[in-house]
């Protein structure tokens, strides 16, 4: 992918408004505004396909263009850099319809440890449609977390497709959380998978709350090709009214002492909601160990009993497991 | 040695709690039968009896657990029949169930839990912290770890404790507080049993250690699915050493009781 950069300093008019709006929802969001707007935080903020703000720190340097339907954005962390501050990526559509596909690269330089913070905001939508498309690169021994979380408005009208291909070189640690609990989730089809090298880690975790009608389709795959790789699918759901949702997990352990771990846990709250969970496990070599555990069903009783031998009715007592669950 | 339950109950007061004629029957499998118990007000009564004779059964048939509702017989708390009102109910008139297992919950930091744990309490004058500290677990390393699987076993049962204090009930029913807890650290569970019922709780105690059942007023033994004795703790473990039989020499048992106990 090449770029021009483009470097916004100060919005026109026009920016001003949707910038205050996405600001607005990430602090709602529970987001921190002060170290967002902070001239020493590295950030790309795109609403629709108009790059309002980009904003590169020592060590860290964004690139982004507008496209006729998102943008493209290059994210370079040099080697050995040490963020202690995370880098901020606020996207958004505001209006009630649009289109936003967000086509990005990541390449995090050896030994480099870096923070995102992503956050995705559809308040009012009806007919949104929003793709994140990212390739990532860890070289060996970078270290690097992501964090999405999505804010919603009430009306299921979004459409959400997170795909990333990840890779780890020797040694790199990765860990992603995908978020979206607040307002209603709409059609999330989330496809992610990672592909590491010797003693490489993953941990892949998406958390959903679908609610009347959403459908949600998370699939996780991790490919364990190195000699001592560690890799996580963990996925958390909560499927009320009638949202059907469908996980699939899935590892490759295909190198000696690797490591990997389904983990899927979906809670059904409603007697209209669906849920389904396949793992898959595949083992290419002898010395490799794969495990899965995978709960569906209503909230576990015991749980909510011990909740409720606390004084809680069973409606509170849920609402503490679900809202814990999905934390 | 009276087995009788009544007789110590002030005159004209309802006793705390009075379980009447319980029994529980699944499938062909008596598991409870002609249960009868009275605790009074701030009493600490503890419950031997062997693997599988119904302790943790009836713990749940007086908290009301669903799968536990009893095949014959009342529960009345204060005098109120709560035989058919759900659990949380019972919670709010005071009565709470520590498990042998408890749960483990995702997401919920120990503060969070015990302070969901005080909230429809009686507001007892113990803060998380404090609950904790009479556990044994620091304050400040455990109230914001959650009380997921990454807690020990021994760590979890405590947490449970600390959130039965912070709910300051009027009968605590622990079913074995001490499983799995170090040997040097069961004198800190003995020592909270005493603070609850200090506090005012009265405090049903399941457990296999006579050391810790000593801390009762009196004790009862379970056997069977049915309270065989209730007594003085000392005499009822003695009882209970001795298969449940009126034997008085416990320093010369029986052949086949040397046998049976190897
Ligand atoms: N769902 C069930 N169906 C049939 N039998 C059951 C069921 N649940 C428990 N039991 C039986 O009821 C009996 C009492 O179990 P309970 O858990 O109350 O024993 P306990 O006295 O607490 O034992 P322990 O000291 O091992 O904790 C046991 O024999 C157990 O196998
Ligand atoms: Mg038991």
């Amino acid at each position: 992918m090449s770029i021009s950069p483009q470097q916004t300093q100060s919005p026109t008019l026009d920016e001003k408004q949707p910038l205050d709006a996405l600001v607005q929802s990430f602090a709602s969001a529970g987001g921190d505004v002060a170290v967002l707007l902070d001239p020493n935080t590295a950030k790309l903020v795109v609403h629709q396909n108009r790059i309002l703000r980009v904003h590169s720190v020592a060590g860290v340097r964004i690139e982004g263009a507008e496209t006729s339907t998102g943008a493209e954005a290059r994210i370079i962390v040099e080697p050995g850099v040490r963020l202690d501050r995370p880098v901020h990526l606020c996207f958004g559509v505001l209006p009630k319809e649009g289109l936003q596909e967000i086509v990005s690269e990541f390449e995090i330089g050896e030994g480099a440890y870096v923070r995102f913070i992503a956050h995705c905001s559809f308040p009012a939508a009806e007919r949104v449609k929003h793709v994140m498309d990212a390739k990532i690169r860890l070289e060996p021994g970078a270290d690097m977390e992501y964090t999405e979380t999505h804010y919603h408005g009430p009306w299921g009208g979004v459409e959400v497709l997170p795909v990333a291909k990840i890779y780890l070189a020797r040694g790199a640690i990765y860990r992603s959380v995908f978020k979206l609990t607040d307002g209603a989730a709409g059609r999330v089809h989330l496809d992610y998978e990672a592909f590491l090298d010797e003693a490489a880690v993953c941990e892949l975790e998406a958390k959903v709350y679908g609610k009347a009608r959403d459908h949600i389709y998370v699939k996780e795959s991790i490919y364990l090709n190195g000699r001592g790789a560690r890799g996580l699918a963990k996925t958390r759901i909560v499927a009320s009214d009638e949202c059907t949702s469908e996980v699939v997990g899935e590892i490759v352990g295909a190198a000696p002492e690797a490591r990997g771990h389904v983990d899927c846990i979906e809670i059904l709250k409603g007697k209209r909601a669906r849920a389904s969970a396949i793992p898959r496990l595949v083992v290419q070599d002898e010395r490799a160990k794969l495990t899965h555990e995978a709960a569906i069903g209503s909230v576990d009783k015991k749980q909510v009993e011990t909740l409720m031998a606390r004084g809680l009715d069973e409606e509170q007592a849920v609402e503490v497991v679900v809202k814990g669950l999905l934390r | 040695m009276p087995s009788s339950e009544s007789g110590a109950m002030p005159a004209g007061e309802a006793p705390l709690l009075r379980v009447e004629h319980i029994s529980l029957v699944r499938g062909n499998t008596v598991i409870l039968h002609d249960v009868n118990l009275e605790i009074e007000r701030g009493e600490i009564r503890s419950i031997l009896g062997m693997n599988g004779t119904g302790k943790s059964t009836l713990a749940a048939v007086i908290m009301g657990l669903s799968g536990y509702e009893p095949t014959g017989g009342r529960i009345y708390f204060e005098g109120e029949d709560i035989t058919e009102l759900p659990v949380w109910e019972r919670a709010r008139r005071g009565i709470t169930l520590a498990w042998q297992e408890p749960a483990r919950f995702e997401g919920l930091t120990v503060e969070e839990y015990l302070r969901l744990s005080q909230q429809f309490g009686r507001n007892g004058q113990l803060g998380p912290a404090e609950c904790l500290s009479r556990v044994g677990l620091h304050p400040q390393r455990y109230l914001h770890r959650a009380v997921d699987d990454t807690l020990s076993g021994g760590e979890r049962r405590r947490v449970e404790l600390a959130a039965v204090l912070a709910m300051h009930p009027k009968l605590a029913i622990l079913d074995e507080p001490d499983s799995g807890i170090d040997a040097l650290s069961v004198e800190l569970i003995v020592d909270v049993i005493r603070t609850l019922s200090r506090l005012g709780s009265a405090v049903l105690l399941i457990t296999h250690h006579e050391e810790v059942a000593a801390v009762a007023d009196r004790a009862s033994s379970l056997c069977g699915g049915t309270i065989l004795k209730t007594g003085d703790p000392a005499a009822i473990a003695r009882f209970f050493r001795n298969h449940c039989q009126e034997c008085t020499h416990v320093n010369k048992p029986a052949a086949d009781a040397v046998a049976y106990l190897g």
